[in-house]
């Protein structure tokens, strides 16, 4: 029966890591047609900006709960900026291109920026261990769960909640919309495509930002760590669905339950079963679990 | 027709730069003909990645002072000449990162484009298995550096390839041997070890020295995250609902510190206490967020567990006023790598009556050799002397309040023969056959 419970929250912390690490990008794919190489890169920075900001605020000994604001404003700022300058500065550039140029140019500026992390803040690794400590734990017999573990799956809900309501009831979701379903149609409509393409990129990459900021407590920031992320949003994205929130939020649901019973029942496939899945759900669905079919543009 | 003569003036001036050049040239050939021909040593090691913290950066440290040192004569004794042998040391650092195949690319070039003497490096087991053929084929002296895998030499027999520090088996029996020494009565352990050839490996030779000396000991839970995962909620879980009386991690760097902080978080160690085999190279940054009483390996006896000589104190005196950070146990792995270098290099020359020796003649000398590091006295025994070993030793960690520093209490020192298998015998079969031939004390 523990062991049961045990799987249950574990799936849930796993999902709720996965999905953060994925909103962004199923974004940016569902409006823009960009598999973005870089949204590890935004990840990453948005880790190491928490790291350290967040790091010296705790250790100034201010407000705990102005830490976990910061956390967040952090990862704004980043994904803001670097959103900013890579979508207006390069990616522009290659709108209309073949998707696939547009992918190595992505994976392009992933490498620089993998170099611009360590000459900003060297080969060292980085902890934000104070939120993690400061959120205490909740025991349920021999398991101790995190209250950290129990704020990410409780932060995740409220921003699958969140992009959901902003895209079925706000004007800019709907406009959003319009664009993920046909572009052309929405510019003829006089919908300013260009800076919808814009703004999605940046919300994007403020969404990578934040999934490095609020996972930065639990792991060690250090490089490489964008890779790391970059395969596992693939995986998620692919089995919910390219530019479906609600499927990244399903298949996150999926890869983490289906990995952390791995983990407590049969730990030697815990590696593949996340791939496992993907391509047992590719098999049967290859668009994907909520994408429908659409004809191919000629 | 009539040649113009330069003007006086001119004449002047070529005369004075014809007399400046020829005595440039006569002074600086004079110089060369004084100062022997550079050693070209290729170093590689992590320098970008998750592995360049914890490992490169202090290898590539070390290899920075002592070339530096060594060029400059400043190291003590018995290493106070100059270079190598007098020979001034040229370096060129190159970085790890990559698949296997750049890192052969990387190695060919150094061989056939560079014409370096010396290859000294590789901390990944993948890349020294990966480039000791190819070295073996190009006939390029190479002296492997931080990789563990007992592979190298126990495959086939190597000519042109050396590595001075012990490989991984050492690790895993002494800790074992430690383990079953402080947790009395051991019936239940479990493990969580990186699912690559590092972790299958530690794992896999730690289970077999606990088969042999503690028979009734059983395996709980053996977990196996990818390298590099970051988050081990799942596994945390796994193992706070296990009976383990201890957990046996090979786990370093990054991994090692996210699942330190975690781990701890959720009570994890304060419940079952960690065997952490190569602890010692994140103790310095994690400081007191490691729990009291977590056993520590060092693959070697470096940092905490150094044997007390003017050499290790010079060497760590030198580190730390360089680089402001204490030298963890990858540095001392460099320095053994190069001092057994040098050692080599030395003895070879000697026997040649002074003169800069041949590849051939330096590996005669290297094989079998014994000579002293900043940590303890390495022997060339294994591999047909190809292969270094030395003692170890563990010990369980206590964070310093009052100091704010890390130390090491109830240090055990095991002997080399006791650690390590004998010449000639398999790792994997001295394991599994009860560990023949190990003296102990």
């Amino acid at each position: 029966m523990l062991t049961a419970f045990a799987i249950l929250t574990d799936g849930l912390v796993y999902a709720a890591y996965l999905f953060l690490i994925a909103i962004g990008l199923t974004l940016i794919f569902g409006v823009m047609r960009i598999l973005n190489v870089t949204h590890g890169s935004f990840y990453a920075f948005g880790a190491y900006g928490s790291a350290i900001a967040v790091g010296i605020y705790f250790d100034r000994g201010f407000p705990a709960a102005g830490g976990f604001l910061l956390m967040v404003l952090v990862a704004m700022v980043i994904g803001l900026v670097l959103g900013l300058i890579l979508e207006r500065g390069l990616l522009r550039l290659f709108y209309g291109k073949d998707e696939v140029i547009v992918v190595l140019v992505t994976y392009a500026a992933f490498l620089i920026l993998e170099d611009v992390i360590k000459l900003i803040w060297g080969p060292n690794s980085y902890a934000l261990y104070q939120p993690l400590a400061l959120a205490g734990t909740i025991d349920v017999g021999s398991l101790v769960l995190s209250g950290y573990d129990i704020g990410l799956i409780v932060f995740a809900s409220l921003l699958a909640i969140g992009a959901s309501f902003a895209l079925k009831r706000t004007r800019w979701g709907h406009l959003l919309t319009v664009v993920i379903f046909d572009r052309e149609i929405a510019a003829a409509l006089g919908i300013n495509v260009t800076a919808v393409y814009t703004i999605t990129f940046v919300i994007g990459a403020m969404l990578g930002a934040l999934g490095g900021a609020v996972m930065a407590p639990k792991i060690a920031v250090t490089l490489g760590i964008g890779v790391e992320v970059i395969v596992l949003a693939f995986a998620v994205v692919a089995i919910g669905g390219m530019g479906s929130i609600g499927g990244a939020l399903l298949g996150a649901l999926i890869v983490g339950e289906c990995r952390a019973a791995a983990v407590h029942l049969v730990p030697q496939i815990e590696l593949f079963v996340i791939y496992a899945v993907m391509a047992l759900v590719l098999i049967f669905r290859p668009q994907g679990l909520f994408t429908r079919i659409a004809p191919r543009k000629i | 027709m009539r040649q113009h003569l330069p003007h006086p003036e001119n004449r002047l001036t070529i005369t004075f730069a014809a007399w400046f050049l020829g005595l440039l040239a006569l002074t600086t050939t004079g110089a060369r003909a004084e100062q022997p021909a550079p050693v070209k040593i290729g170093f590689v090691t992590f320098l970008t990645g998750p592995a360049a913290a914890p490992f490169g950066i202090p290898d590539h440290n070390a290899a920075e002072l002592l070339v530096e040192s060594l060029n400059a004569g400043q190291v003590p004794a018995p290493y106070a000449q100059v270079g190598l042998g007098g020979a001034k040391i040229e370096a060129k650092f190159l970085d790890e990162a990559g698949s296997a195949s750049d890192v052969v690319t990387q190695f060919r070039n150094l061989a056939e484009r560079d014409h370096v003497d010396v290859v000294v490096g590789y901390v990944s087991s993948g890349n020294c298995l990966a480039v000791t053929p190819v070295a073996e084929e190009l006939k390029q002296l190479t002296v492997l550096d931080i990789c563990g895998t007992p592979r190298v030499f126990e495959e086939k027999p190597r000519h042109y390839v050396f590595r001075v520090n012990p490989h991984a088996t050492m690790d895993n029996v002494s800790t074992a041997k430690y383990a079953l020494a402080k947790f009395k009565d051991v019936s239940v352990y479990s493990g969580i070890n990186q699912n690559y050839a590092w972790g299958q490996d530690s794992w896999r030779d730690f289970r077999l020295v606990m088969k042999d000396l503690d028979p009734k000991a059983t395996v709980d839970k053996e977990l196996f995250p990818k390298l590099f995962a970051g988050e081990y909620g799942a596994e945390i879980s796994t193992l706070l609902t296990s009976n383990a009386q201890f957990i046996h991690s090979s786990f370093y760097d990054g991994d090692l510190e996210a699942f330190i902080y975690q781990a701890a978080a959720r009570g994890l160690p304060q419940r079952i206490p960690l065997v952490l085999t190569t602890g010692e190279s994140s103790l310095w940054r994690l400081g007191a967020k490691v729990p009291d009483g977590t056993v520590i390996g060092a693959r070697g006896p470096h940092t905490f567990f150094a044997h007390e000589s003017a050499l290790n104190v010079w060497f760590h005196k030198a580190y730390v006023d360089r680089f402001k950070e204490q030298p963890i146990y990858p540095a001392y792995d460099f320095a053994q790598s190069l001092f057994g270098l040098k050692t080599a290099w030395e003895k070879a020359q000697a026997k040649k009556g002074g003169g800069r020796p041949t590849t051939e003649e330096v590996i005669a000398a290297f094989e079998g050799i014994s000579f002293p590091t900043p940590s303890t006295t390495v022997q060339m025994a294994l591999g047909n002397g190809h292969q270094g070993i030395s003692d170890t030793a563990v010990g369980t960690y206590k964070f310093d309040k009052a100091e704010s520093r890390p130390e090491m209490v109830d240090i055990v020192r095991y002997s080399a023969a006791c650690v390590n298998p004998p010449a000639d015998v398999n790792s994997i079969a001295w394991l599994e056959g009860g560990m023949k031939g190990a003296k102990c004390d």
